[in-house]
């Protein structure tokens, strides 16, 4: 860790010109920009602390939909009666991850830009190739150690897989990131990593995340989030789902269907294809499951990570079924 | 027998103050209140502090150290390397073997694995030492490296002669069995992962070194101190009142212990340096990985005929670790015919080391994996198959067991476990998607004796205390030494001050393998008894003492008063007795040594193992025992395996004080959850290098993993093992988990699982 300055920013705007500056970065909860601070991965020169402004850490939910602001904590936003019951898959996505303690520092907008825990991207003093750190200098993770590293979107770059819980939940329900004034949809915010996973965000220098929004649905409504895991509690995905359904007045025949996948791409990744095999179809195991296989259409995996292939259709199919069951 | 359940410390109170009652742990308020001081906590003036500098390669030379931006860094006092930091002298090992006459140098230049230390740089602050030693540049020559034990350039190792054990006709015996089976069992790298890491501030005045370092051996530690650092042994003192968990990893003195020491000498301040949590996974050896191969051959009823066993642990380059791999296999079962042999084989990893059960930990993953693969070959109840080859005496050391309840611990655990209601089909219990198996294991782990020392002191306003240069890491030192302590002099446990972690203080040998209580409660007895008996003489025989007058031969000391054996004549608190013969204390030093050791002999005894006691000397072969009744819910869609119930049966002998006991093992079979399921150091091939070296991605059971555990206390006590009764506690749970979880994960999908941990690509 080597020194740098610490700013408090007073206004969002005084944040924006201060986060402009080259070496600036912003500091909400801290517990990715620190934590990457003594890895060596994260080098500020200056660290604008936006957790002072006021009115950012508002949660508005009504009937169109919810509105939360950037400093909310994911503890308070897991914890909100309304965000609850309008959008179970959020608070789910919330509650399961991390640690009660991680939750009460981190805030929603620091949340949706945490890195990947690619151990290599971690680790820089042993390995210097890592294109998302040093673009063009080589991904050491292809050929190392995979286990937790993507099965989908990845590229000959970068594998790294995208850790966040909320975003997976956030682009099942078509949520939009708000930068100010300038609105853009979570799934259009996290990029591919292409020949530029150094670039993970649509986000530009010196734009602040203020809040994101998430308009209601009878699917919103009807939502789970399932995360599949090696250890019970504070312990990223080995794989998870995010799903809402609204069923037809029947009760049975779907009509429409939320799939995003989470800790097998790289980034929050929608199921679009099992969204239209099921949409219109009336729910049962057969039918869920063999749509579910379409959820990993065009994985590649490196070795230790297939299990993700088996896996992540699997927790689809048991989320959708479970939502089911309780129609 | 007495059952206790999670939440027992109804207790607590006047009763809990007996040994053998359940009283809360003494140091616990100061640790709850943040009160207590851990080494690195010191705050010495003028103090600098160290951070080391590790190599990225696994194998090769240092080329060059390139320093000159380090030593430019803002508030940077020096940069030690192999050239510049002091010339030390090789110490001893903990056998106290002569070392040879050569220098030591804790920074390297020959790399023999990834994240050996290479160099370090002290400052005036934390921050600039951490920035600086990002500024170190260190080159190599590098040269292939031998990644772990699957790697091809590995071989077959060292055999290891001592390790041998054979009876019988093993191999003939098999041959011949109508029932045979033989499978193979690994076990990968673990690690102890304390919640302290690593670390110790040292300052030398003139020469005399006094080290703040968690340790589990102050006597031990200060030996090597001392030899690295040619002054004599009383010239260093180790302090380590709190360790936060050791597991095994704080026992010795380790060479970023030299650097800290070696720095503070060279700038002439105190130096603190503590090992960052990815430093922890190669500053020092966690459990070895290991292979091992059981061959079963037994008769159509389950009985064993011949069981040949081989097995295969890691070491480093230049370092010897030897994990017992056969101690449980040897012991646990009757056979008429026996071969184990082991072999070690040298990786570029740091010398592997001691964590929690090192050797019967795995060794009992093979046999009791091994056995019920056996009871489903045959047919027969895997609890059924331990009775039917239940050993009536130890089987290698052919000597009767001094006590060994572990038939009592079948029957209680699976008692209160309900075993008797298990289908014994694999995959026909279920619930929903959740395959449910039910897996039973014993386990075992030797009395490891030794002798120790104790000062115990009755103070004028009446109280006692106790000293020792034990220690506490969390097993409950400072709670059995003040009941100890309360007991024979006949006070309560609230006015015994209890004061370890000192190297000044009445020496102890190593806190390892279980044997810490047993050796110190006796010593405390002895001293304690002695104190008691200046006491009594005291109060019969000095003119100025009250008891003068009644001519009594005995007097009682209970509650802190003292009076006649017949409640006739004064009754009187013990702090006024000593006013009233003009004392304002008795000491007694008491130690069990032999009556006839020599100086030289207490000095091994207290800073080498080489004095220990046998486990299988004299007329009896010493263990403790259990046996653990595991349920496991496997989602047959994801893989994952979920302890949801462990009933575990323990013949730990007598119990000093059953709520720590209890505490300690539950604490092993957590940690055994964590093995079974969860613990593996993951390593990148190509760099030879453990790339999950941190708490989020080196997994450790949390909360939510670990159901409600039951333990039951089935031992009675025994004579042969201690002074009071007692047996080892703190490793014994541990023991025998894995497998009970392997055997019931088998049991509920159908799939063996010998490859720990059991995660869940295993089972998809
Ligand atoms: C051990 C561990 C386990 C974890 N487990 C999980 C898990 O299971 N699931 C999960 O989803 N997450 C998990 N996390 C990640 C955790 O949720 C994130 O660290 C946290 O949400 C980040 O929020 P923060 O406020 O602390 O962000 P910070 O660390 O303050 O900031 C993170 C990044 O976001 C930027 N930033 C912050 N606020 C804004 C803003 N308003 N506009 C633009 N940029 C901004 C910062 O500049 C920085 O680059 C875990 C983290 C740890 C350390
Ligand atoms: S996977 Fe991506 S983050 Fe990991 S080493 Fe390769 S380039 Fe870096």
């Amino acid at each position: 860790m080597r020194d740098f300055s610490y700013l408090r920013a007073t206004s969002t705007d005084a944040a924006r010109q201060a986060a402009a500056l080259p070496g600036a970065m912003l500091l909400a909860g801290g517990t990715t920009l620190i934590d990457l601070a003594k890895c060596g991965v994260a080098e500020p020169d200056t660290l604008v602390d936006i957790t002072h402004l006021k009115g950012l850490d508002r949660i508005d939910v009504s009937e169109r939909g919810a509105t939360i602001g950037a400093l909310a904590k994911m503890g308070h936003v897991a914890d909100h009666a309304d965000i609850k019951s309008r959008f179970p898959a959020i608070s789910e996505a919330l509650w399961q991850a991390a640690s009660a303690q991680i939750r009460n520092m981190a805030t929603i907008g620091g949340n949706l830009m945490q890195r990947t825990r690619c151990p290599y991207f971690r680790d820089p003093a042993n390995f210097s190739a890592c294109n998302k750190r040093v673009p063009g200098s080589g991904c050491s993770a292809i050929g190392g150690v995979t286990r937790g590293h993507a099965v989908l979107g990845t590229s000959d770059a970068c594998i790294a897989m995208y850790p966040g819980d909320l975003a997976t939940a956030l682009v099942a329900f078509d949520a939009t990131v708000h930068l100010g004034d300038r609105r853009i949809l979570v799934d259009d915010f996290f990029l591919l990593p292409g020949t530029t996973p150094d670039r993970e965000h649509a986000i530009e220098p010196g734009e602040v995340i203020t809040a994101i929004e998430i308009p209601g649905s009878a699917a919103a409504r009807r939502s789970t989030y399932l995360k599949i895991r090696d250890r019970q509690s504070y312990e990223f995905a080995a794989a998870s789902a995010a799903v809402g359904i609204e069923f037809e007045a029947d009760g049975r025949t779907i009509r429409d269907l939320r799939v995003a996948l989470g800790g097998v791409a790289t980034k929050p990744w929608r199921a679009r294809a099992v969204e239209a095999a099921l949409k219109g179809k009336v729910l049962d195991p057969e039918t869920v499951r063999a749509a579910s296989l379409l959820a990993v259409e065009g994985a590649v995996d490196h070795g230790a990570n297939h299990y993700k292939i088996e896996l992540a259709p699997r927790v689809v199919a048991r989320a959708i079924l479970k939502l089911g069951e309780t129609a | 027998m007495t059952v206790h359940t999670r939440h027992g410390d109804a207790l607590d109170g006047a009763l809990a103050q007996a040994l053998g009652g359940r009283l809360s742990r003494v140091d616990g308020p100061a640790k709850i209140t943040g009160a207590a001081k851990y080494a690195v906590e010191q705050q010495l003036e003028g103090l600098a502090y160290a951070v080391l500098v590790e190599s990225t390669i696994a194998s090769g030379k240092v080329r060059a150290i390139d320093t000159v931006q380090a030593e430019a860094a803002p508030g940077v006092l020096q940069v030690l390397t192999p050239d510049t930091i002091i010339s030390l002298r090789t110490a001893s090992d903990w056998f106290g073997t002569p070392p040879p006459d050569k220098p030591y140098c804790p920074l390297a230049r020959d790399i023999t694995f990834s994240g050996q230390h290479v160099a370090a740089v002290v400052a005036e602050t934390f921050e600039q030492a951490v920035a600086a030693a990002a500024l170190v540049k260190v080159s190599y020559d590098e040269t292939p490296s031998i990644v772990d034990l699957s790697d091809g350039k590995a071989g077959d190792g060292i055999p290891i002669d001592a390790m041998t054990k054979e009876w019988g006709d093993a191999p003939a015996a098999f041959a011949a069995a109508p029932v045979r089976i033989c499978a193979a069992y690994n076990t990968p790298r673990e690690y102890q992962a304390p919640m302290e890491p690593h670390g110790l501030v040292a300052r030398w005045e003139g020469d005399h070194l006094t080290v703040w370092e968690p340790s589990q051996w102050l006597d031990g530690m200060a030996r090597t101190y001392a030899e690295w650092f040619e002054v004599p042994f009383e010239n260093v003192r180790l302090v380590s009142p709190y360790i936060g968990g050791g597991f095994g990893s704080k026992a010795l003195a380790l060479s970023h212990g030299a650097v800290a020491a070696s720095a503070a000498k060279m700038l002439g301040r105190p130096v603190k340096l503590v090992m960052t949590r990815q430093q922890t996974f190669t500053g020092y050896g966690g459990r070895a990985a290991t292979r091992q191969t059981v061959t079963i051959g037994a008769d159509r009823d389950g009985m064993i005929q011949s069981i040949v066993h081989r097995g295969v642990n890691e070491t480093s380059i230049d370092g010897m670790w030897v994990e017992p791999l056969g101690s449980v296999t040897s012991i646990m079962y009757a056979t008429p015919n026996f071969s184990s042999r082991q072999n070690v084989v040298r990786v570029n990893s740091v010398v592997p080391g001691a964590m929690r059960a090192p050797g019967e930990n795995p060794s009992a993953f093979g046999i009791e994996s091994a056995i019920d693969e056996l009871a489903y070959v045959v047919g027969i109840d895997p609890l059924e198959i331990r009775l039917r080859n239940y050993a009536e005496q130890d089987p290698h050391a052919k000597k009767a067991w001094s006590t060994r309840q572990l038939r009592e611990a079948f029957a209680a655990g699976a008692e209160r476990f309900g075993w008797a209601r298990r289908s014994p089909e694999p995959r026909s219990m279920r619930d929903g998607n959740q395959l449910i198996g039910w897996g039973v294991a014993a386990g075992t782990y030797p009395v490891r004796r030794a002798y120790g020392e104790a000062v115990v002191r009755i103070l004028a306003d009446g109280s006692v205390e106790v000293e020792s240069s034990s220690i506490d890491m969390g097993q409950g030192t400072y709670t059995i030494l003040a009941q100890t302590a309360a007991e024979t002099v006949g006070v309560p446990a609230d006015d015994v001050v209890v004061k370890l972690g000192d190297s000044r203080f009445a020496r102890a040998g190593v806190s390892g393998g279980s044997r810490l209580a047993g050796v110190m409660t006796g010593a405390v007895h002895k001293a304690a008894t002695s104190a008691l008996d200046q006491l009594v003489g005291l109060a019969i025989s000095d003119p100025r003492s009250p008891f003068h007058a009644l001519q009594a031969n005995t007097l009682v000391v209970a509650k802190g008063r003292i009076g006649s054996p017949r409640g006739d004549g004064p009754d009187v608190s013990i702090a006024e007795l000593l006013k009233s013969v003009g004392r304002d204390r008795i000491e007694a030093t008491g130690d069990t040594m032999p009556a006839n050791s020599t100086a030289e002999d207490r000095y091994k005894n207290y800073t080498t193992i080489a004095m220990a006691l046998p486990h299988t000397e004299g007329d009896y072969s010493r263990y403790s025992w259990c046996a653990h009744f595991i349920e496991v819910r496997v989602d047959e869609d994801f893989g994952t395996v979920r302890v949801s119930r462990v009933v575990s049966a323990l013949d730990s002998g007598r119990l000093y004080n059953p709520k720590l006991a209890e505490s300690q093992w539950k604490g092993g079979i957590i940690m055994g959850i964590g093995q079974a399921l969860l613990e593996e150091g993951i390593m990148d091939r190509r760099h030879g290098r453990i790339v999950n070296n941190n708490l989020a991605d080196y997994l450790v059971p949390t909360n939510a993993d670990i159901p409600d555990i039951e333990v039951i206390s089935v031992g009675i006590p025994d004579p042969h093992s201690s002074a009071l009764g007692g047996k080892g506690v703190g490793e014994l749970g541990i023991v025998g988990v894995a497998p009970a979880i392997a055997n019931a994960v088998f049991h509920a999908t159908g799939k063996r699982v010998r490859d720990l941990p059991i995660t869940l690509e295993k089972l998809i």
